[in-house]
């Protein structure tokens, strides 16, 4: 009822495509796709820093002490005579964690897709609130802003680990990037809380309330479903660490102790007594373990609109597509204790974390059948987005199969916080989410810019992305099951114990900066593809992918309120395609049901 | 000049895939093709590459395995290692199936079904008992790994046996001290606020609290030297200076007034306890025997730390304010360890394992496994000349200057003044 209103209500006001000025229209936008465009660009060039970060410490762990112009010429005081300092390299580490984690993948991979898809799929106007979106991108980046800014102060950026854990991070004589450095991370990330939970509330309040006639839930594209679960994760999620962070903060500025207790640090005694660091790891895990699935879910969510319109088959499962995302999205809430096995916790409170997190597997399981089972029998065409696709269900599989070995406590004490857990979750977090956003980026690019963007180009990019970052996160697992730490500058302390180690993880090391060099340069290709594309693309037509769902009913010519005339009324679920009896191998979402054809 | 030079080249680099697109673009626009509508010949292409790639990534995956083995680390050199390496090893049983079936039939299914003109693609929205199928047999391998996995964490985490020597790790930046139980195997308490030059482990007994308590009082930035300074009217401050005074000289008389409380609660009969304790300066060797189970009390004074013993399979972090606990028994000696990885030159290593600070990479300590009549001689020759009461001289009249060169790390890292 509440949504025929809304929709009564946005037809009397929605298609005035009056003319606006260039600072409404491009810079304090409240059109949600404008915003999501802005997520996009910001996305992009966030994401641009923190590879080219990920480069610099990769080239010290492959060439620890070679002198390098390429280092001078970045790092300038920071890498006297080529050679990065120990702090900058922690200062990287931290700043490429944060960005990749929180301002490429949540800000931007959300942030886009979210603005830009859920009116569009869900047959609305615009989001809910205009202005709140338009703040939540404002928010976002100043965000940004600061925690690139906080690259350049003298005394490097926050350099604890992209988790910040007290009392490293609260105190300054323990390392130097907890000092100012560590106040700006601060800052940033409360403006960044502050940006995904405006965000998130206005998606949840836009799926639940302007979805058009004949929109049901269960007629959703997945990609929305994902949406809804991520946002719905990032407002139960957010605010811990937001008091995460308060409390830190408090703990830095105001002399209390929640994280600190008997501490002597260089040689001043401190007062502070009675609080617990593990405390701070329990708020920030709860918070971190949702975050790895609103990384992932709007990726899958993308992959699986891709997948089902790339092979011309409906989604397998639609039902239970929609019940996994659901109980990844309520089991991740009680599994933060898999990051805490060795911190001393209850040992008992371990084996609930231990049982919650297997169980994870199970929806994860499901989700990857059912790809696997759309792509069988299929019509398949690879256009770049669908190869990406295909990619990331691969990075899914490989990243997630070793989590189950990070999930049983009684392993992970043998490799907790070694390489083996960088691979792992940079297989099954970062290049999914990442082949996710390309995958998005290839797919819609049409429906953001009105134009395409050049397929060849972006097999050159599929390509050199899937070897060049398979290289670079495989090794790691040997690496780590050697028993290389993460987080050291360099590992000649093997030479002191076992040469046959160093050897083999310098061998190792080498080979992955190489790769990632290869994968960095291979990013070329995209950005030039991206950035030609908007301005010489050749132009789109309406439906370019002959695909179902809304967004291809609006004009490739964008305007105000998505549009021109009526709203769309949806009949079918949005995954027709190849239905046997049918003409053509898709039916749009607004083609009314036959007679006597069943829905699905 | 060479930056000149590179900057040309990419400059050319980008001019060049600039037109290359524009010939692409043009030549498409003469063959009337439109970028959406992917060319049979292109789709078979990437299906191809698709069945390429997963086998060379599989190819890859076992040359990399049989290169860089299972665990690179070498076998497991305690007794709960052993088990976590078969359970480890199931596991990967596990892993390698999935990983090899799964992605071979995705990439395999890519290749195979690519779009063949006039074949429709099969509509197949769902099947309830496949479904059903890959629901359940998930849940039954998980079950099992639960119930594998469980059972050997509450072996590793069950409570130490009345046997067990008693060791205490204390960890700070970027080094390890070891303490380990006197004859009576157990260790003597602690308390932080005892920490000073004298006693940098901030053991507890009657002496050490007189003497935490005289060193405060007393000395050069003590309370007595504060309140003298501070009421001097001929001296003059910085505001800043005399504010940070002030708020240390109130952070000291705070303190003390704890260090009584603990002196009137202190029971002498404890001392006993701590006085035999062996304790290691930084830079030592830790020295366990073959067969002995050990229980591992970890400290740490200023930020956490992670002690990790990546041969015996074993981790714990160590954090300030609370004392965590481990225990292990290693079964092979570090020379018959070094027999079996044919490297003369090899040793064990507790390692720091949580970012803690510039250094991090370099907090080590070495441990050596011997056997029980090298371990006996050895433990003979400490128990004589290292224990806590001969090496830290608590209530003995300070030295004027702190001694050069004797015991540097101790000394500098133990040098506590409360400003």
């Amino acid at each position: 009822m509440a949504a025929h209103e809304a929709h009564a209500h946005h037809d009397a006001h929605g298609h005035h495509n009056h003319e606006e000025g260039f600072i409404s229209k491009y810079i304090f936008s409240q059109d949600h796709k404008m915003i999501g465009k802005q997520f996009l660009m910001t996305a992009v060039f966030m994401g641009l820093i923190a590879m080219m970060l990920s480069i610099l410490f990769r080239i010290q762990l492959a060439w620890p002490g070679e002198e390098s112009n390429f280092l001078s010429f970045f790092l300038g005081e920071w890498a006297p005579k080529g050679v990065m300092t120990e702090s900058m390299y922690l200062g990287l580490v931290t700043i490429h964690g944060t960005i990749m984690v929180f301002f490429l993948l949540t800000g931007g991979l959300s942030g886009t897709f979210s603005n830009l898809l859920i009116p569009l799929q869900i047959g609305a106007r615009d989001m809910a609130s205009g202005l709140l979106n338009m703040l939540s991108y404002w928010m976002f980046l100043i965000s940004s802003i600061i925690m690139v800014a906080s690259l350049f102060i003298e005394t490097g950026p926050a350099s604890s680990g992209w988790t910040v854990y007290p009392p490293l991070s609260a105190l300054p004589d323990a390392i130097e990037g907890s000092g100012k450095g560590m106040t700006l991370w601060l800052i940033s990330m409360t403006i960044f809380i502050a940006s995904s939970l405006l965000g998130s509330l206005n998606y949840i309040v836009t799926i639940l309330n302007l979805r058009t006639r004949g929109m049901k839930m269960t007629r959703m594209p997945l990609t929305i479903w994902a949406f809804f679960v991520t946002a719905i994760l990032g407002v139960l999620s957010f605010p811990v660490l937001l008091s995460a962070a308060l409390l830190l903060t408090m703990d830095r500025l105001a002399g209390t102790s929640f994280y600190l207790s008997d501490i002597i640090v260089g040689s001043e005694m401190l007062e502070n007594h009675g609080g617990s660091p593990v405390l701070y790891q329990h708020l920030f895990w709860f918070l971190g373990h949702p975050e790895v699935y609103i990384v992932l879910l709007p990726a899958l969510g993308l992959s699986s609109e891709i997948i089902a319109t790339n092979s011309r088959k409906p989604i397998f499962g639609y039902r239970a597509m929609i019940g996994s995302i659901l109980a990844i999205g309520f089991l991740s809430f009680i599994v933060w204790g898999h990051h805490m096995f060795v911190t001393g916790m209850n040992p008992f409170i371990g084996s609930v974390f231990v049982f919650t997190t297997l169980l994870i597997a199970i929806p994860s399981a499901v989700k990857v059948f059912n790809y696997i089972t759309t792509i069988w029998r299929g019509s398949n065409i690879y256009t770049p987005a669908m190869l990406f696709s295909i990619g990331l269900v691969s990075t899914f599989i490989t990243g997630g199969v070793t989590g189950i070995i990070l999930a049983d406590s009684a392993l992970d004490i043998a490799v907790h916080d070694t390489y083996f857990v960088v691979a792992h979750f940079h297989i099954v977090m970062g290049m999914s989410a990442v082949f996710g956003m390309f995958a998005g980026v290839y797919h819609w690019f049409p429906k953001m810019y009105g134009r395409m963007m050049n397929t060849r180009l972006g097999y050159a990019h599929f390509w050199i992305t899937i070897v060049g970052a398979y290289g670079v996160f495989f090794p790691m697992h040997f690496v780590g099951l050697a028993g290389a730490p993460r987080r050291y500058y360099d590992y000649s302390v093997y030479g002191e114990f076992n040469q046959d180690s160093y050897e083999m993880i310098m061998d190792l090391n080498e080979i992955i900066t190489i790769f990632a060099i290869i994968a960095a340069i291979g990013q070329v290709f995209f950005l030039f593809n991206f950035f030609y594309s908007i301005y010489r693309g050749p132009k789109a037509v309406q439906n370019p992918w002959k695909s179902n769902t809304l967004e291809w009913t609006t004009p490739v010519e964008a305007t105000h309120g998505n549009w021109p005339g009526a709203l769309p009324e949806v009949h079918r679920w949005p995954y027709d395609y190849s239905k046997p009896g049918m003409d053509e191998d898709f039916i749009p979402q607004t083609t009314p049901l036959m007679e006597g054809e069943e829905e699905h | 000049m060479t930056k000149l030079i590179v900057l040309l080249v990419i400059v050319l680099g980008v001019l060049a895939i600039a037109q290359l697109v524009r010939l692409y673009e043009l030549s498409s626009k003469l063959r009337d093709r439109r970028e959406e509508d992917i060319p049979n010949r292109d789709n078979r292409l990437n299906a191809t590459l698709l069945l390429v790639f997963v086998l060379a990534l599989f190819a890859g995956v076992i040359w990399m395995m049989s290169n860089f083995g299972w665990t690179g680390r070498g076998e497991a050199a305690s007794k709960h290692g052993v088990g976590t390496d078969a359970l480890l090893n199931l596991n990967f049983v596990i892993i390698f199936a999935v990983f090899f079936l799964t992605n071979f039939l995705l990439f395999f299914f890519a290749y195979k079904y690519v779009r063949k003109p006039g074949v429709k693609a099969y509509y197949f929205p769902h099947d309830n008992r496949l479904e059903l199928i890959w629901t359940v047999i998930p849940a039954i391998v998980l079950a099992v790994i639960i119930i594998l996995g469980l059972k050997s964490w509450n072996e590793q985490t069950s409570d130490a046996s009345k046997e067990a020597v008693r060791i205490e790790l204390f960890s700070k930046q970027f080094d390890w001290t070891v303490r380990m139980a006197g004859a009576d195997n157990q260790l003597g308490l602690f308390d932080y606020k005892l920490t000073n030059e004298n006693n940098p482990l901030a053991l507890m007994t009657t002496a050490t609290i007189q003497d935490a308590i005289d060193s405060m009082e007393n000395g050069v930035s003590g309370i007595h030297a504060l309140e003298k300074k501070l009421n001097n009217p001929r001296l003059m401050f910085i505001p800043e200076d005399r504010t940070k005074m002030v708020l240390n000289l109130g952070r000291k008389e705070r303190l003390i007034r704890l260090l009584h409380q603990m002196k009137a609660r202190h029971s002498k009969s404890l001392d006993a306890r701590a006085k035999d304790d062996i304790v290691f300066g930084a830079g030592d060797t830790l020295y366990l025997m073959k067969g002995q189970e050990y229980e591992f009390n970890f400290r740490a004074k200023d930020v956490i730390h992670s002690a990790f013993f990546p041969h015996f399979r074993a981790q714990m972090n160590t954090v300030p304010g609370m004392t965590t606990r481990f225990k292990f028994t290693p079964t092979i000696t570090t020379n018959e360890m070094r027999v079996k990885m044919n490297n003369p030159n090899f040793n064990y290593i507790l390692m720091c394992n949580k970012i803690c600070g510039s250094s991090h990479y370099k907090m080590k300590l070495m441990v050596a496994v011997l056997d029980k009549s090298e371990y006996k001689a050895w433990y003979k020759k400490v128990s004589a000349t290292k224990l806590f009461k001969d090496v830290y001289p608590v209530g003995k009249p300070k030295p004027v200057e702190p001694a050069a060169g004797a015991d540097a790390t101790a000394m500098d890292t133990t040098a506590v003044t409360v400003k």
